[in-house]
C-alpha cells in the first residue's frame, strides 16, 4: 500500500503558489471541497485560474474566493446566483470562460487519461467554436476541443483510504471523479477517512493512482441552494 | 391558449414507454408530472442522476442528492449516480431518447438561442450546448412571444446560438409547430386559439397546411 494520507488540510495544500491553475470538484454548491477551499482563502493565493463548473455563491464556495479578488479567471459552464461574479466579470476584473459543460467534463477526463483533445459536436456553430478547429465526422460537424492543464485537483469524496481510494456519495460525486489525475497534484477531501482495506475494492469509484494527497476533511456546512420539498398528504 | 402547465402536459404526450429523458429547467421540470403511469420513463439529470423521483419530503431532504436545477430531490427504484463525464457521454452518446428545455429564441431552421443575452445576461451555457447539439429529438418548450410581444420563433435567431439547425419540435401556449426544411409546420392549435393567431405570432415562416386541428390534452 502506498500511503497517500497527510495530516490535514494546510500539509494537502503544500506547494500552492499565486498564479496556479486548479481545477475544484462539485456542482451548484454540492460536493464542492469546502475544507480545500477555505485554505486557499487562508493561503491568500493570488492570480489563480479556477476549473470549476460553477463559481459558488456570495458567500460561500468560490465565492469566498472571489470576494477577497483572489481569482484572475474562471473556466465554467454556469456562474449565475453569484452578484459579486457578475460584478467583477462586467466590470473586466475577472476573466471568464463559459464552457459548455460536457466539454468542461470530458476536458477534465481527457487530461486524466491521456488524451490532447478530442472532438464534440457541441457548440458547433456557436460563439463557442470560434477560432477552433472544425472537422466533419460521418456528416456531423465537431469541435476539436484541448484537455485542460492544471497544478492542483481538490476534489471532495464521501469516503476514503489511505491508498487514496475513493468512494462518492449521491449527485455530489459530478466533476470530483474527472478531476482526480487530471492535474499535477490530485488532492481529495473525504468525510470518512479509513486504514487501507476498510473499503470493498469492488466499490471503488476513483482507484487511488489519481490522487496523491488525501485527508480527513471537517466542519462540513454542504449548504442546499434550492430546498425544494413536497408535502405529506 | 396554454398556460405553463398546459404546455408541459401536452409535451408529456411526447414521452414513450421505455424513453430516457432529459428535462431542462422552468416549464419542461413541470413535464415530469404529467407522464401517464402507465408507462416505464427515466428522467436523466446531467449532474449526474438516472431515475430522479418527487421532491423529498419536509426534513428528509438530502444535499447530495439534487438535479441539474440544484433543487433536492429524491430517487426511483433502479435509479443510479454517475460522474458529469459520464453524464454527458449518455447524451453525446445518443442513448438520452429525448430533451426537452426552454429557449429564448427558436429559428424556422431549427436553430436555438438559450443562453445569453449579450450586455445583460451572461450566465452560461450549463448543458444546454452539449445536449442541443447531440440529442436527435429536441422539443422545445416556451411562450410563443416574448414579454414585449414579439415572436419567440424567427426567420433567423438575433441572440448567440446555443446550437444550429437542432430543434425538432416546439409547443407553445399557442400551437404544436415541427421544424421542417420548409420551415414551421403548424401541427395543433391550443384551445380556442386560431391559425391567424399563430400566424400573427410568428415571425419565421409558417407553414399551414388543411385543416389544422385542436389539440388534445
Amino acid at each position: 500500500m502506498i500511503n497517500k494520507k497527510v495530516a490535514d488540510v494546510t500539509n494537502a495544500l503544500k506547494g500552492v503558489e499565486d498564479g496556479m491553475t486548479f481545477m475544484l470538484g462539485g456542482f451548484g454548491l454540492c460536493g464542492i471541497p469546502e475544507n480545500a477551499i477555505d485554505e486557499l482563502v487562508r493561503l491568500g493565493v493570488k492570480d489563480i485560474t479556477c476549473i470549476s463548473n460553477n463559481a459558488g455563491v456570495d458567500d460561500f464556495g468560490l465565492g469566498l474566493l472571489l470576494q477577497k479578488h483572489q481569482i484572475k479567471k474562471m473556466i465554467s459552464s454556469y456562474v449565475g446566483e453569484n452578484d459579486e461574479f457578475e460584478r467583477q466579470m462586467l466590470s473586466g476584473e475577472l476573466e471568464v470562460e463559459l464552457t459548455p459543460q460536457g466539454t468542461l467534463a470530458e476536458k477534465c477526463r481527457a487530461a486524466q487519461a491521456g488524451f490532447p483533445a478530442f472532438y464534440t459536436p457541441a457548440g458547433f456553430g456557436t460563439e463557442v467554436a470560434e477560432g477552433k478547429e472544425t472537422r466533419e465526422f460521418d456528416g456531423k460537424m465537431y469541435v476539436l476541443e484541448p484537455a485542460f492543464k492544471a497544478d492542483f485537483a481538490f476534489v471532495k469524496a464521501w469516503k476514503g483510504d489511505q491508498a487514496g481510494n475513493l468512494i462518492f456519495k449521491g449527485t455530489a460525486r459530478n466533476f470530483n471523479p474527472c478531476m482526480c489525475g487530471a492535474a499535477t497534484v490530485t488532492v481529495a477531501e473525504v468525510e470518512e477517512l479509513l486504514p487501507a482495506g476498510s473499503l470493498d475494492p469492488n466499490q471503488i469509484h476513483i482507484p487511488g493512482i489519481f490522487v496523491q494527497r488525501i485527508f480527513q476533511g471537517g466542519k462540513y456546512q454542504k449548504r442546499i441552494e434550492q430546498r425544494t420539498v413536497r408535502q405529506k398528504v | 391558449m396554454l398556460d405553463k402547465s398546459g404546455i408541459a402536459k401536452r409535451i408529456a404526450k411526447e414521452i414513450k414507454d421505455g424513453y430516457y429523458v432529459n428535462l431542462g429547467i422552468g416549464i419542461p421540470t413541470l413535464v415530469a408530472n404529467f407522464v401517464r403511469d402507465d408507462i416505464s420513463v427515466e428522467f436523466q439529470s446531467e449532474n449526474g442522476v438516472l431515475g430522479m423521483g418527487p421532491f423529498p419530503f419536509e426534513g428528509e431532504e438530502d444535499a447530495d442528492i439534487i438535479n441539474a436545477g440544484k433543487q433536492t430531490i429524491t430517487t426511483l427504484p433502479g435509479a443510479s449516480f454517475f460522474d458529469s463525464a459520464t453524464s454527458f457521454g449518455m447524451i453525446r452518446g445518443q442513448h438520452v431518447h429525448l430533451t426537452i428545455l426552454g429557449a429564448m429564441e427558436v429559428a424556422e431552421n431549427g436553430d436555438i438561442a438559450n443562453w445569453k443575452i449579450p450586455g445583460k445576461m451572461v450566465k452560461g451555457m450549463g448543458g444546454a450546448m452539449d445536449l442541443v447539439a447531440s440529442a436527435e429529438n429536441i422539443i422545445v418548450a416556451m411562450m410563443h412571444t416574448n414579454r414585449d410581444g414579439d415572436s419567440k420563433l424567427l426567420k433567423k435567431c438575433t441572440l448567440p446560438l446555443t446550437g444550429v439547425g437542432c430543434v425538432t419540435k416546439i409547443v407553445t401556449n399557442l400551437a404544436v409547430l415541427e421544424v421542417t426544411e420548409q420551415g414551421f409546420k403548424l401541427l395543433e392549435r391550443a384551445p380556442g386559439v386560431s391559425v391567424e393567431e399563430i400566424e400573427n405570432a410568428t415571425e419565421g415562416r409558417l407553414i399551414v397546411e388543411g385543416e389544422v386541428p385542436e389539440m388534445s390534452i
